[in-house]
Formats: structure tokens, sequence, C-alpha cells
């Protein structure tokens, strides 16, 4: 069998952003990258799937960005994945869903895929987007959202998470893609050993030129900050101080102290 | 300007966000039409036509044939804009059906502007404003984003059929866990977010609630590590609350949060980060780290 599962790494969200110079995303300058949280949940388990069916088995991660995603490639292969494809493009983050599904479709389109899996969505662009479009592009059958996951002979079992913690529980046939949602398994960290074994593992680089046919769907005219509400208090100092401030409003403004 | 609007229904039910679209092609002032893969005995208030297709024969979650119901709408209508809610139907169908109109998709609108369409990103601290450069374009718009909007009569019925495409089984549905404590009835809940560091904090935000005579509540993360149980959890996927008082420890305030908590009364957060997006709704956010304030608050309403 043969899995891919599809990783992009994001700035830490604890953050400050600020946009940058054409205005129309993030400027990176001082931000901290790390793997889509999603993305986690998708790695381990794909990885889990990978021990479940073992010797040939082959699990290859994927991300398209510049440089600085193989940090998140090596963690991927880290927690168990056989191999990578590092797509650089050094100006992914301009591109949009369809373009970088595109990609991952034109990638995957002669290597005979079982499984791809996906995030939910990416914790930045947040489009929930990419998954489902690559498998419209490949003809897979194809399920989101998912908190569960079995595969027994051809066949996945998923779980899709539904408002309210309902669940819809279906069932496709590979070849598939699922997109995974939080709380899924538990992604496990990389072991010491097993950081020192990714070493040695494959990382093909592939100019992101080879695989692009398709132009932009979409265009941005801004990023911004939302525009301040107003109403809400801030208050910052002191703990101490914080804490006599608090005690005053919750007396004046609510009823749960007398 | 024409909208074609894709409704919701589940378990035999038609869903209320279903008005929230409405609402959306109100603020466009948008000639609009609807489809639903529901039932005749649940029909939406709403005079325009209503492409209808039959749940009961094409099952509730089928996207590959739901997909074509909405292609053939799509046809006749010719419509500007196709518009989803971005929920667990939405956001799995919405990307299906973008791609086989070649047509832009933009995810998650929360308000229309000038010629574009604003999005939240980077978890909800900023926005974007998109524009679609396809004639035609596919929406998913974020839940509670616009105003519910039932505009009273009955539709004009066309039926729609489809046979075949089976990708996919449709099993069942599964139930919401069983809830051992009922969020809804507490008039002060205080809640635990992933700021909060460890599962060993989680006593220090338990003890707050209790000396406020309420509940512990938990965003998403803190649930899905094993910190506190899912009956605790607040938002989307777990319980929505409105009490007189909601604090919120460590929590950044993601939309799937916000949407079970922002009809509390009173909201104070504690964030060590002032932008974060909780600030948006708190009626105080105190900027200050959580395992430092908590307790010192705590003691004080005890004392
Ligand atoms: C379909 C779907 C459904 C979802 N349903 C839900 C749901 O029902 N409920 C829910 O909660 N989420 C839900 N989520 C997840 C949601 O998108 C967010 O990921 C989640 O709410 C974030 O939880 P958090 O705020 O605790 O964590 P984070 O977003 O990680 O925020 C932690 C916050 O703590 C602050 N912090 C860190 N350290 C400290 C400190 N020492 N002192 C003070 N502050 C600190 C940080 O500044 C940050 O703002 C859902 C997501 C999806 C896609
Ligand atoms: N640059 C990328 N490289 C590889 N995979 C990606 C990339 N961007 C998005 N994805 C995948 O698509 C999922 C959904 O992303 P999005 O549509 O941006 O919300 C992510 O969770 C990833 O699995």
């Amino acid at each position: 069998m043969k899995l891919l599962v599809c990783i992009k790494q994001v700035p830490d969200l604890e953050s400050r952003f600020k946009p940058d110079a054409a205005g129309v995303w993030y400027n990176e300058t001082d931000l901290a990258f790390r793997m889509n949280e999603y993305d986690e949940y998708a790695v381990e388990q794909a990885v889990q799937l990978r021990e479940k069916l073992g010797e040939g088995t082959e699990l290859t991660v994927l991300s398209i960005g510049p440089d600085r995603v193989v940090e998140a490639i090596k963690k991927s292969l880290a927690m168990g994945c056989d191999n990578a494809a590092h797509i650089q493009d050094q100006a992914a983050s301009a591109k949009d869903p369809w373009q970088i599904a595109s990609i991952i479709a034109a990638y995957a389109k002669d290597k005979a895929f079982d499984i791809i899996f996906t995030g939910m969505q990416s914790q930045d662009r947040g489009s929930a987007q990419v998954g489902v479009t690559i498998a419209e592009q490949l003809g897979f059958a194809c399920t989101t959202t998912i908190v569960g996951f079995d595969y027994v002979d051809g066949t996945i079992t998923a779980k899709r998470e539904l408002e309210g913690g309902i669940k819809g529980v279906v069932k496709l046939k590979t070849p598939a893609l699922v997109t995974c949602q939080l709380g899924l398994n538990v992604p496990r960290y990389p072991t010491l050993p097993n950081i020192m074994k990714a070493k040695k593992k494959e990382i093909v680089a592939i100019p992101v030129a080879d695989l692009l046919t398709e132009e932009s769907l979409t265009t941005t005219a801004s990023f911004h900050p939302p525009a301040k509400k107003g109403g809400g208090i801030v208050l910052e100092g002191d703990v101490a101080d914080l804490v006599e401030k608090v005690i005053a409003i919750l007396k004046d403004k609510t009823t749960v102290l007398r | 300007m024409k909208t074609l609007l894709i409704g919701e229904y589940r378990e035999g039910k038609l869903l209320d966000s279903t008005y929230e679209l409405l609402g959306f092609a109100g603020q466009m002032s948008a000639e609009t039409s609807m489809l639903l893969v529901g039932s005749e005995t649940q029909l939406p208030t709403y005079s325009g036509t209503l492409y209808l297709a039959e749940a009961a024969t094409c099952g509730e979650y089928n996207p590959g044939l739901h997909k074509k119901l909405i292609l053939e709408a799509v046809q006749k209508e010719s419509p500007d804009l196709i518009v989803f809610l971005h929920s667990s139907y939405g956001w799995d169908l919405a990307p299906r059906v973008a791609a086989a109109l070649k047509a832009a998709q933009i995810s998650e609108v929360i308000a229309i502007t000038d010629g574009g369409f604003e999005v939240g990103c980077c978890n909800a601290k900023m926005r974007r404003t998109v524009k679609p450069a396809t004639a035609q374009a596919v929406l998913t718009i974020q839940a509670g984003a616009f105003p519910v909007l039932q505009s009273g009569g009955t539709p004009n019925i066309q039926k729609l059929t489809a046979a075949g495409d089976c990708t996919l089984e449709f099993v069942g549905y599964e139930p919401a866990e069983k809830k051992d404590i009922d969020l809804a009835k507490a008039e002060v809940i205080v809640s635990a977010g992933r700021g909060i560091g460890k599962k060993d904090n989680v006593p220090a935000i338990q003890a707050l609630a209790k000396a406020l005579g309420g509940e512990l509540g938990a965003s998403r993360p803190v649930v899905d590590a094993g910190w506190v149980e899912h009956s605790h959890q607040v938002g989307t996927t777990g319980q929505t609350v409105s009490p007189k008082l909601y604090v919120a420890c460590g929590i950044s305030g993601a939309i799937q949060h916000l949407a079970g908590m922002k009809k509390s009364d009173f909201i104070i957060a504690i964030n060590k980060d002032k932008d974060a997006p909780i600030g948006e709704i708190a009626d105080v956010l105190v900027v200050a780290d959580v395992m430092q304030f908590v307790p010192a608050l705590t003691a004080k309403v005890l004392r």
C-alpha cells in the first residue's frame, strides 16, 4: 500500500502578526514556525496505519513551502513516515487553496496512492479546502473532519464529527482521502532514536514549477487586524492590583459576589 | 446578482442555520433561490424557488450525489454565488462543487465588503479581504456571522432527482456522548483553556469555579488532551452556554469556542496575549499569567 500525508508549517499563533510589504499576508520576520496542529493528527493516523500494515507499505510526507518547512518534514519522518517530498516554493503563501491542491494532485497523479491524509484545515489560512479539492482532482472518495479511523481490506470506516458532538459514520473504498480533526488520536512525540533514524530518510526536493499549472482563482485585497469592537476593558499590571480591580468589577457588574 | 443558497437538513429536520443563508442573501440584496436535500414536510418559510430533493432517497450525507444535484440547479439558475454554511455539511461539499465548476471558493466569510468578502485567519486574530477571480464563486459563511432571516411565505418547489454515485456509504449517526453535567443551567462558568499549561493546573481553575458558585468549563484542546471530561466542553462541538458570568482562563477565542459562550451576560478573559481574539467579546480582558492570577483571585473571593 502507498500512503501520503500532507502537512503545512504555520506560525506560532500566539505571535503578533503584522502585514507584509504587499499588505496581503503576514510578515514572516520574527515568527517561529511549527507543524499545523491538525496535520499532527493526520501524520499520527498515517503512521498508525503504516505500523498496522507493516512491511510493503510506504508512507510519504509532503509539504509545499520554503526551506523552513523541512523542519516540519523532519518531525514527520521522526514520527514514522518513510520518506518525504519537499515541494520547494518561496511563494507558497501567495497561492490559493486551489493552486496548493493542484500542485499536490499533480504530484500524486501517477503515484497510485491508496490513502491520502490531510488536516481538516490550516491554522493560519483556515480554508478547509485543500484536502477535498485534492480528492476531487484525483477522483478519490473523500470524507472530512474525522475523529475516528479504521482500515480493513480496501475499506475505510471513518467517524465524522458534526455540530453538537454528534458523529456520522461513513465507509469509503480506497483510493480515498480523509481530512483529520483535532482529537482523532494522540500525536506522538518523536523519540531521540527516531530523530536519529529520521536523518537517514530521503527527502526528495521538487521545484514547484515542475508541478504548477494552475492560476489562482481568488485574489487577496488586504490582510489586517479586526476592527476593534470596543466596549471591553483591558486590565494590565501587577497581579494583586488586577485582583482588586476584578473583584470590584464583579461586585459592580454581576450578582455573583455580595 | 444571483445567489443559490444550499440549505441544511439533518436527522429528519431542517436546520435553523439555513435562515442565516437568507440573512446573507438579504445583505447582498441578491435575487435568491435555494436548494435543499430534505423533505417536503420540513420546508423553510421562504417564498422563492426551492430546488428540493428527498433526503429519504438521496441520503443526508452523500456528497457525490448532493454535488450532482447542486450542479443541476446551478445549470438552471446560473447563480453568481453558490452559498453554503461553513459547517460539517458545507465545508465538505463546497470544495466539490467549486472544483466541478472550477469556480473560486472563499471559506468562512464573516462580512461583505466593498467588492469582496472578509474572512478570518491566523486563528481569528487577523482578517483578509478576498475577491473571487472567476465569474461564478462558491462561498461558505461562518455560523453566526449573518443574521437569521425568516421572510415568511411558502417556497415554489422544483423537484430534483439524481441517481447513482456511491463512492461512500453513510452508515448512521452516533449520538453525542452523554453529559453528566448540564452546563446550560450553570449561572457561573469558569473555563480552562490550553493556556493553563498542564493537567495539574485544572484544580486551580476548578477552585475558582467553586469559589464563585459555578461549574468548570473547558476548551477543546483541554478535553482532547484528557485533562477535563468532554461533558465540560464549551463550543460548537460541545455545549452552548449563557451564564451570568463566564470566565475564560487561557483561552484564545477561536470562533468554535466563542459560538458556545458569546451569549454569556458578562465575560472575563484572562490571557497573557493582549491581542487574543477573546478580547473582542470579553467585557474585561485581564492581561496576566493565568496561573498567577487565578489562584490569587480565588483566595480573594474566598476571603
Ligand atoms: C470543526 C471544529 C469544531 C471545534 N469545536 C470546538 C469546541 O466545541 N470548543 C472549543 O473550545 N474549540 C473547538 N474547536 C477548536 C478551536 O478551533 C480552537 O482550536 C480551540 O478553541 C483553542 O482552544 P484554546 O483557546 O484553549 O487554545 P489556544 O488557541 O492554544 O489558546 C491558548 C491561549 O492561552 C493563552 N496563554 C498561554 N499561556 C498562558 C498563560 N500562562 N497565562 C495566560 N494565558 C496564556 C495564549 O495567549 C492563547 O490565547 C473546534 C475546531 C473545529 C475545526
Ligand atoms: N503548503 C502546504 N503543503 C502541504 N499541505 C498543505 C499545504 N497547505 C495546506 N495543506 C494541507 O491541506 C490541509 C487544509 O488546509 P487549508 O485548506 O489551507 O485549510 C492542511 O491541513 C494540510 O494537510
